[in-house]
């Protein structure tokens, strides 16, 4: 696949960026920070976003979706991102919806997916149990009584996990706590007896929860795939989900880089544009390197999950880790080349720094996905 | 069948009958590399065979007219042609500063005349050529250039100092920016001089680079008769002719590694695993394997940003002064790429000459001395960062 947007790709782009100027605002994270209670997210615009038919854009039609693929879903994320948006694309279209299309049975599948697609149902993925990354340690246990799964556990991270009407969780029903075998998958509604969320807002106004299982019983029905083989799926889905994160963040990179660029071209010290010094100039010309090097991993690999490559794992981890670091230098730049204001809470440039932090982190810094890559190609 | 596929069978058989097996597959690595010139000499019948009759075919220069010695291919032709010559596993017939960084400027800017002397004895081969930029005093601020020409009559007396000049010692011909009005802005005076080295007062002295010998070479020009025929644009427009010539350069520079066989991060893991040994089949060295990750993704990432480039040039949407960034990039990437591979090497890395090192090892520790200077030639990663700054990002001055 060509890695330049198509003429209908063109027009994608340039709705969602109309759309983003039109009614996003990067400001609205001040407010979405101190909301203790309620969505973590502007509902009006997820109404929007799922008329326009984002949503659906990586499901088949058959399930209501528009059965397009990941480099139109990237460019929605990508477009977003420029915005710092907060809609649960990530989590229930991407991470939630996703494992269910990848590992869903007919039934689960019609059951679910046509309102994820159309925004009525929020899904999301909850897979970590540590604090760091670290997918295949999972002490969440799934025990089958009288053929029923029995869920106890807590699950930590789980994005939009509060807003959210089911969690595909994964538990492990075999084997010892670090084993990629003996892993399984669930669709477990929220409103489960013995199921409790606890919210935490991040830095970067994003909600993400804890999930705290004691006896919840599902039915057979509700697994997703076979019993002890959910690693293929996962690997799958936090690949998936790696690269659509990649996409969100290069949009961030890409504004960060565009707002403090223009900064460059209208401050003033010493009488000149601070973009006139040759410190900045060397520095600002590297990070564009930086940005464009990650735009083409972030291309390439989007095209990946659609042409349903081999590679995808380690493809997903050679980008997330070039986008963790590009982010993770275009946020500190921002805010140093802005210098003092660049600090402030009134100027917008923190929360690309603060959301770039997030982000670096979810689904695997750099660290690990070097390791894990290094791992695959066996070195 | 379309005419492309006709075109590529006939390439295809062409190839198949005219080029000696023992320029092709395996074979192709016999050691003598062809840059052509009065010099040139054969050890290899078939190498010289080969070379002639691409000559006679126009396939050096297969877009080239052929009044200047090429074949008239379309570009699609031609990359059917480079395609089945790479498929067949041919050897490359020509290397030529001529052909990649000299004739482009000439199709640009030289007369009709001009070009029918100096193209076709390019296309064959028969002229080597090299570069007169760059001098003691002019590096970066390439343009504060003092070589002096002076016109007198029909010709121009050149006096001056040329560095960096690559084969100096073994090419027929210079290309040359020379001084011609003194009193004008520095970027104003300069003229595009094409001078033979055989010419009384041309001499060539070989420089000493860290890494030992080397291909360059300082160029002195005493009192140098230059006829005025051989001013390639107009007198003191010569900056416009070099900038575009340093832009072939740079692209040339960037494209060295694109058909590369051997993928770098790949050999290093290889040579890795045989020196410091793995365990479970991973290398025992932690910190190694995080390093040479990283480079691993980092070239995964240049070659993405190539494939992307390219895409994006065959549909028309070709990228500008953002070649820049592939110099700057590539030629960092291969020095870190080699630093962290002669850290592995360990004692071997350090041996400059004596009796306990593998040959190849030296031999690689002075290409590694030698990388030192792709971050500085052909325009330093610092003017490339200056170029990126003011015409991509648009910084002011």
């Amino acid at each position: 696949m060509q890695m330049i947007l198509t003429e209908e790709q063109e027009l994608l782009r340039d709705s969602v960026a109309s759309f983003a100027q039109d009614k996003c605002d990067v400001g609205q994270l001040r407010a979405l920070r101190n909301q203790m209670t309620g969505p973590g997210f502007d509902e009006a615009l997820w109404k929007d976003a799922a008329e326009l038919g984002w949503l659906g854009i990586p499901f088949s039609e058959d399930y209501g979706g528009l059965g397009l693929g990941y480099a139109e879903l990237g460019i929605v994320l990508e477009e977003l991102g420029k915005k710092l948006v907060n809609l649960p694309i990530l989590s229930s279209i991407v991470m939630g919806g996703g494992a269910i299309a990848r590992g869903g049975t007919e039934a689960l599948k019609t059951a679910l997916l046509p309102g994820i697609c159309d925004g009525s149902v929020l899904s999301t993925l909850a897979y970590q149990e540590t604090n760091r990354h670290n997918p295949y340690f999972v002490e969440t246990s799934a025990e089958m009584i009288d053929d029923t799964w029995v869920l106890s556990g807590r699950k930590v991270l789980v994005l939009d996990g509060t807003d959210a009407d089911h969690i595909v969780l994964l538990a492990r029903s075999s084997n010892g706590a670090t084993d990629r075998d003996g892993l399984s998958l669930f669709v477990v509604p929220c409103d489960a007896n013995g199921l409790v969320r606890k919210r935490n807002i991040l830095l970067d106004s994003r909600v993400a929860a804890t999930i705290e299982l004691d006896n919840v019983k599902v039915g057979a029905t509700t697994l997703l795939g076979r019993a002890d083989e959910a690693a293929d799926i996962v690997d799958l889905v936090l690949a998936q989900s790696a690269i659509a994160l990649s996409a969100e963040m290069l949009g961030g990179i890409q504004q960060a880089f565009d707002t403090t660029l223009e900064y460059l071209k209208l401050r003033e010290q010493f009488g000149a544009k601070i973009g006139s010094f040759q410190a900045l100039k060397h520095r600002a010309a590297r990070w564009f390197c930086e940005l464009e090097l990650t735009r083409s991993i972030v291309m390439k690999a989007l095209r990946a999950i659609d042409e349903g490559s081999d590679d995808l794992v380690q493809l997903a981890s050679v980008c997330k880790a070039r986008a963790s670091s590009a982010f993770h230098q275009s946020g500190k730049e921002g805010i140093q080349m802005h210098g003092g204001i660049g600090v402030t809470d009134e100027m917008d440039i923190g929360f690309f720094f603060k959301r770039a932090r997030v982000t670096e982190m979810l689904l695997g810094d750099a660290g690990f996905h070097r390791n894990a890559y290094a791992a695959l190609s066996a070195y | 069948m379309s005419d492309l596929a006709k075109f590529r069978a006939e390439a295809r058989a062409w190839i198949e009958e005219n080029c000696p097996t023992s320029c092709r597959g395996e074979n192709s690595f016999l050691p003598d590399m062809v840059w052509g010139g009065r010099r040139q000499t054969f050890e290899h019948d078939d190498v010289k065979l080969w070379l002639d009759r691409l000559i006679e075919k126009g396939w050096t220069v297969p877009t080239w007219p052929q009044e200047y010695g090429g074949a008239g291919l379309t570009d699609a032709e031609r990359d059917i042609v480079l395609q089945e010559m790479s498929a067949a596993g041919t050897r490359s017939p020509l290397f030529s500063f001529g052909i990649a960084m000299l004739a482009p400027a000439l199709m640009e800017f030289a007369s009709e005349e001009q070009k029918l002397k100096f193209l076709p004895p390019i296309a064959r081969g028969e002229i080597r050529w090299c570069q007169g930029y760059s001098e003691p005093g002019a590096g970066s601020d390439l343009a504060s250039l003092q070589t002096r020409a002076v016109k007198e009559g029909d010709e121009y007396i050149v006096n001056g100092q040329k560095i960096w000049t690559s084969d100096a010692n073994l090419s027929d011909w210079i290309f040359c920016l020379v001084r011609t009005e003194p009193q004008a802005s520095k970027h104003e005076g300069i003229s595009f001089l094409l001078i033979d080295m055989e010419t009384p007062g041309v001499s060539t002295s070989p420089i000493e680079l860290i890494s030992g010998a080397s291909p360059f070479c300082q160029t002195f020009f005493e009192d140098v008769r230059v006829p005025t025929s051989h001013l390639i644009g107009e007198e003191n427009k010569g900056w416009t002719v070099a900038k575009r010539l340093l832009q072939h350069e740079r692209g040339m520079l960037s494209a060295y590694t694109r058909g590369a066989r051997i993928n770098p991060t790949e050999q290093i893991t290889k040579f890795a695993r045989r020196e410091l040994g793995d365990a479970d089949g991973r290398l025992t060295d932690q910190a190694v394997r995080d390093e040479l990750t990283q480079l691993a993704f980092d070239r995964l990432c240049y070659e993405a940003t190539l494939q992307r480039t390219m895409d994006a040039a065959e549909a028309g949407k070709g990228m500008g002064p953002e070649s820049s960034m592939f110099k700057l990039y590539l030629s960092e990437l291969g020095q870190r790429e080699a630093d962290l591979r002669q850290r592995i090497a360990g004692r071997h890395a350090l041996v400059w000459q004596g009796e306990d090192c593998p040959p190849q090892e030296k031999e690689l520790t002075r290409g590694w001395l030698y990388n030192q200077a792709s971050t500085i030639l052909g325009g330093t990663s610092e003017i490339q960062l200056n170029i990126i700054a003011k015409r991509v990002l648009g910084l002011p001055d």
